[in-house]
């Protein structure tokens, strides 16, 4: 039986380690575009574009992310369509990070006190304009820290992607595990690295709590 | 000529009726202060008369624009009249200037350099000059007010509403406030004010409209509404301020 050093452990997972990272940045922009143009309908004045958004979001919020993975990725071979896994994966991924981007950020605009619509309304600007100058940017200062915070859970839940075969940090893991029987000391590394991906994420999310609020201290 | 025609307004909340055919004809120059219990729908005729509140029956024009709920109407209608409010609501994340400069150039395309001489000059005239680059959180409500009214006359309305816009203040402030609209009345502004200061509202304005359950219980010079209260319910709500 060949040994592994504990270099070529961790050079594997590290190397791995890349395509979680790829597939967080790729679902978190991706998301994120998709999750404005949601967050549009879902303030917007049609009604069936509020009612479509509105059960968007409570499908994505009501199942399971690995049960979307497995219907993105089954569910379209069905039609005859061959999906590879990192399609499924980052299909999955950005329809997952829009539903619930879009919630946060419907929570933000709507956190904008009704005076700010009324003041800038009686000023004589339409709806784009209120959008552009007013509400938006004062719905994006308080946007900033839970959004940043969401973008932990999405390089968490690039994990479950390793189950539909992508092969990212814990799918690796998985693999690395079998080869050398020491799955202590490998997933003791897998936690590491998410760890280490994670914890700058939540710390600067709170940093930017404190400095937004502190700017905000008089309102 | 009338500057601006309120006719038969009906306005309902669900079942309520706040508002049971209103007709007050405004002359250009005129300063006319409503007042009235709260429920008697002061502030929904004042915030229907620039659309923030549709109306279900009646008509209301300023100036010849009709007021109708599609987006170019109102705008048409709300570049002639401008708001203030109670709470304010100037946009905490602009500075003094900037609240001043942003309506102007975002919906009257007034390039940046003009919009701020006029922002310049029209803080001057609430003299809030030196405050240009001061942020909402820095003023006190009194300046506050006096930029909000600044920000409404830089969009050079022909009228003014003004809704309450003392009663959020500390009773030291009012007077800042109550001084820059008296100067406005001076210069031929037409002002729309609900309020509560009765004292303002007989030293200033030309008439006085007491509401009273949605409809105009009594209007008139201020001489003969304060002196001569015609009604058992005006008699009753002076005597309570009084």
């Amino acid at each position: 039986m060949t040994d592994f050093t504990t270099w070529d452990i961790l050079r594997n997972l590290l190397l791995a380690a890349r395509w979680t990272v790829l597939l967080s940045l790729v679902s978190f922009i991706g998301g994120s575009l998709v999750g404005v143009a949601l967050l549009f309908a879902r303030i917007g004045k049609s009604g069936g574009g509020r009612a479509f958004v509105k059960a968007y979001v409570e499908i994505f919020q009501g199942t399971p992310l690995l049960m979307q993975l497995f219907l993105t990725f089954f569910g379209l071979g069905l039609f005859g369509i061959d999906v590879p896994a990192w399609l499924a994966a980052g299909l999955a991924l950005i329809l997952w990070s829009a539903a619930f981007l879009t919630e946060i950020w419907r929570g933000c605009v709507e956190s904008v006190a009704k005076g700010q619509w009324e003041a800038s309304s009686s000023l004589g600007m339409g709806y784009l304009q209120q959008m552009r100058w007013v509400i938006l940017p004062q719905a994006l200062r308080v946007a900033v820290p839970p959004t940043v915070g969401f973008s932990v859970q999405v390089v968490k839940g690039t994990a479950l992607t390793s189950i539909i075969g992508f092969v990212e940090l814990s799918k690796a893991g998985t693999m690395v595990t079998n080869a050398t029987f020491e799955p202590f000391t490998v997933y003791g590394f897998v936690a590491l690295i998410y760890f280490c991906l994670c914890w700058p994420l939540s710390k600067s999310s709170q940093i930017l709590e404190r400095k937004l609020n502190v700017a905000h201290r008089n309102h | 000529m009338s500057l601006i025609e309120i006719t038969e307004v009906k306005k309902r909340f669900g079942d309520n009726e706040v508002l049971k055919g209103i007709n007050i004809d405004v002359a250009p120059g005129e300063v006319i202060a409503i007042i009235g219990k709260s429920g008697s729908g002061k502030s929904t005729l004042l915030r229907c008369i620039n659309g923030l509140e549709t109306i279900d029956e009646g008509s209301i024009s300023v100036a010849g624009a009709q007021l109708l709920p599609d987006e170019l109407h109102l705008k048409a209608l709300r570049l002639k009249v401008g708001m203030i409010f109670q709470g304010f609501n100037l946009f905490p994340h602009l500075t003094a200037g900037r609240n001043v400069m942003l309506s102007q150039m975002v919906v009257k395309k007034t390039p940046k350099a003009e919009a701020e001489g006029m922002a310049k000059k029209m803080l001057e005239r609430v003299g809030l000059a030196h405050k240009f680059d001061a942020y909402p959180d820095q003023l006190s409500g009194g300046q506050q007010q006096r930029v909000a009214i600044a920000r409404a006359l830089a969009m050079q309305p022909i009228a003014l509403l003004c809704d309450e816009i003392t009663s959020a203040l500390d009773p030291e402030l009012v007077n800042e406030v109550l001084s820059v609209v008296k100067e406005l009345a001076s210069e031929g502004m037409t002002l729309l004010m609900v309020t509560h200061e009765m004292r303002f509202a007989r030293d200033v304005c030309s008439r006085v409209v007491f509401m009273h359950q949605g409809r105009v219980h009594e209007i008139g010079p201020p001489e003969k509404v304060f002196a001569n209260p015609a009604t058992p319910e005006l008699k009753q709500f002076l005597g309570v301020i009084h």
